[in-house]
């Protein structure tokens, strides 16, 4: 079984949530499909055990057989491409890798080459096999990298994603074709005002969600209203408690000091599976 | 000439936006924005009457007639995202590259327009403000970033504000590049934990990456003092200023279900003096 861990927005405590569920299930791999920001390894401090390098194509341009038809520019729906008289410019930042221009050029001048946009680190923490991505910075396409951190789901495991922050192209493209959405939510105006957002997000994919609550009793109820009238089942609240946050910013994860919550999780992954069948 | 700083934190959820919000009414005639287009937030603090409102159309989508469609299955060959299977396109797997609109021989796929969000230019009691709604789960943030970023230069100008605050967006991917590019500034508001130190770097490697100068605020730092002097020994050896600590209080969260800024709703509290006096070394720094 597949579990994103979502938050919409980043610090309501999706990271914490996916790292102690996965300390707290057998036979777990733990994806961190926030490429931009990884830090379930910070929790975690995994012996890395492999490293590779992810790459997306991006067009080479043979200055010999080009005749500067501006052809491929011209399809080139992300202006990725620019034809000057007597020069082609390419934008790897912006091309998507779709290989439009290669079809279009009928001089067949031109061919693909790979640039690396990141890395994926593989290791093992406390019998959790780990995958995270690294998006090199100053990149600006975190969808493929997710891609590449999706393609290595072991399906004979337990598996947690943690998923980006925000409701855009990289939260859809970790949650996509999951079996279950846990949105972890503060339950505050911000809170409730980006849980709506997912939701619809997650309503429109089809995957089945329900929600955390993380530092209850901080703000108002009208989270817990809300997830009422959508029919969206709370699986569980974490309060606001200075020894977890403590442990947080020292990097613990806070099953570890606090072992009567391992069961916590154990029992909320069942109530998952139950709703599942 | 219009000044343009943008607040950053790396991950959301460190206080950015409460603090945006406080800076916003510190700075009286500055133009605002929110750059976190896909769960914007500062909307809620500022309370903004909408004066205009514009959609965006980025991104395109193929559509399949299915009349005219002989099954030949072409496009979905062609197509490198997966978007195309015998169940038709999957929008959200399709990038409207036009690859499949390309090879389909009889011309049976079209792109079309698809409204990715929307753009508005509102008032708030604290100055005018540029911000947009992503459609949920839409991609091209990056270009509606810039779309606010352009508006609020075009209403900075008509106006005569001299300076444009932007909530940056979290992360260190498209969106982001979009609300720092050309800033005169980069503020970062870290948490002294350790992830929150490791986004700060990576978020100072980004502004260094665009030759962008950065600063450092520090929230909640007595939360973990030892790691609020970690972050302040960091930015010494790389020669960041850090403009200020903001203690751990929930005056932050009262007035976030106040729907106010901390700064109008709680004026004298530490947290609201400490913010004074980051505003303080952001203007010297700027001038
Ligand atoms: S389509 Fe081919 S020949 Fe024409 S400008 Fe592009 S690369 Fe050159
Ligand atoms: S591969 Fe596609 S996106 Fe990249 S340059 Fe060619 S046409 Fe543009």
């Amino acid at each position: 079984m597949i579990i994103t861990v979502a938050s919409g927005k980043g610090g309501t405590g999706k990271t914490t949530v996916a790292v102690n569920l996965a300390l707290s299930l057998d036979n777990v791999q733990l994806l961190d499909c926030d490429v931009e920001e990884p830090n379930a390894h910070i929790l975690l401090n995994p012996k890395i055990t492999q490293t590779k390098p992810v790459h997306s194509l991006v067009p080479v341009i043979s200055e010999d057989k080009c005749v500067y038809c501006g052809k491929c520019a011209k399809f080139c729906e992300f202006n990725a491409l620019f034809v000057a008289p007597k020069t082609v410019l390419v934008f790897p930042e912006l091309c998507h890798s779709c290989g439009g221009c290669m079809l279009v050029c009928s001089k067949d001048a031109i061919t693909e080459t790979k640039r690396k946009i990141g890395v994926i680190k593989k290791g093992n923490s406390n019998n959790i096999d780990l995958v995270y991505g690294e998006l090199n910075v100053g990149e600006a396409m975190a969808v493929p990298l997710i891609k590449a951190v999706k393609a290595e789901i072991n399906p004979s495991k337990n598996v947690v994603i943690d998923a980006p922050p925000g409701t855009a192209c990289s939260l859809v493209s970790s949650v996509h074709k999951t079996d279950y959405c846990i949105l972890v939510t503060e339950p505050t105006p911000f809170g409730l005002h980006d849980l709506k957002i997912t939701v619809q997000v997650l309503k429109n994919l089809g995957v089945p969600m329900g929600v955390i609550i993380n530092r209850a009793e901080v703000g108002d109820k009208k989270v817990y209203d809300y997830c009422k009238q959508e029919n969206i089942p709370i699986l569980m609240e974490i309060p606001f408690s200075k020894k977890i946050a403590e442990l947080y910013s020292r990097g613990v994860p806070f099953v570890t000091d606090m072992p009567e919550w391992k069961n916590k999780f154990q029992e909320m992954q069942k109530t998952i599976q139950r709703c599942q069948k | 000439m219009t000044r343009e700083i943008t607040i950053l934190s790396g991950k959301g959820g460190t206080g950015k936006t409460s603090v945006t919000a406080s800076l916003a009414v510190l700075a009286k005639n500055a133009v605002i924005t929110d750059c976190d287009v896909d769960a914007p937030d500062l909307h809620m603090l500022l309370n903004p009457a909408v004066l205009e409102t514009q959609e965006f159309k980025a991104s395109r989508v193929a559509v399949i007639d299915s009349d005219t469609c002989v099954q030949c299955r072409k496009c979905e060959e062609h197509c490198r995202f997966g978007a195309i299977t015998q169940q038709g396109i999957d929008p959200i797997l399709c990038e409207g590259c036009g690859v499949c609109v390309y090879v389909c021989p009889l011309a049976a796929i079209k792109l079309e327009k698809r409204v990715s969000g929307q753009a508005f230019i509102s008032k708030t009691e604290y100055g005018l403000m540029s911000h947009a709604l992503l459609n949920p789960g839409e991609e091209n943030s990056g270009k509606l970033v810039s779309l606010v970023r352009k508006n609020a230069k075009k209403v900075a100008e008509k106006e005569n504000c001299d300076l444009i605050i932007n909530d940056g967006p979290p992360g260190i991917g498209c969106p982001v590049i979009a609300s720092v590019g050309g800033v005169d500034l980069g503020i970062i508001v870290v948490e002294p934990t350790l992830s929150g130190i490791h986004d700060m770097i990576r978020a100072l490697e980004l502004l260094n990456h665009f030759k962008i100068s950065a600063q450092v605020c520090i929230n909640k730092y007595d939360l973990n003092e030892q790691n609020t002097l970690n972050i302040i020994l960091f930015c010494e050896k790389n020669k960041v200023d850090v403009v200020g600590k903001i203690p751990f209080d929930s005056i932050f969260t009262e007035a976030m279900v106040a729907g106010k800024p901390v700064i109008e709703h709680a004026p004298d509290s530490k947290v609201s003096n400490a913010i004074k006096k980051i505003w303080r070394n952001i203007t010297q720094s700027i001038e």
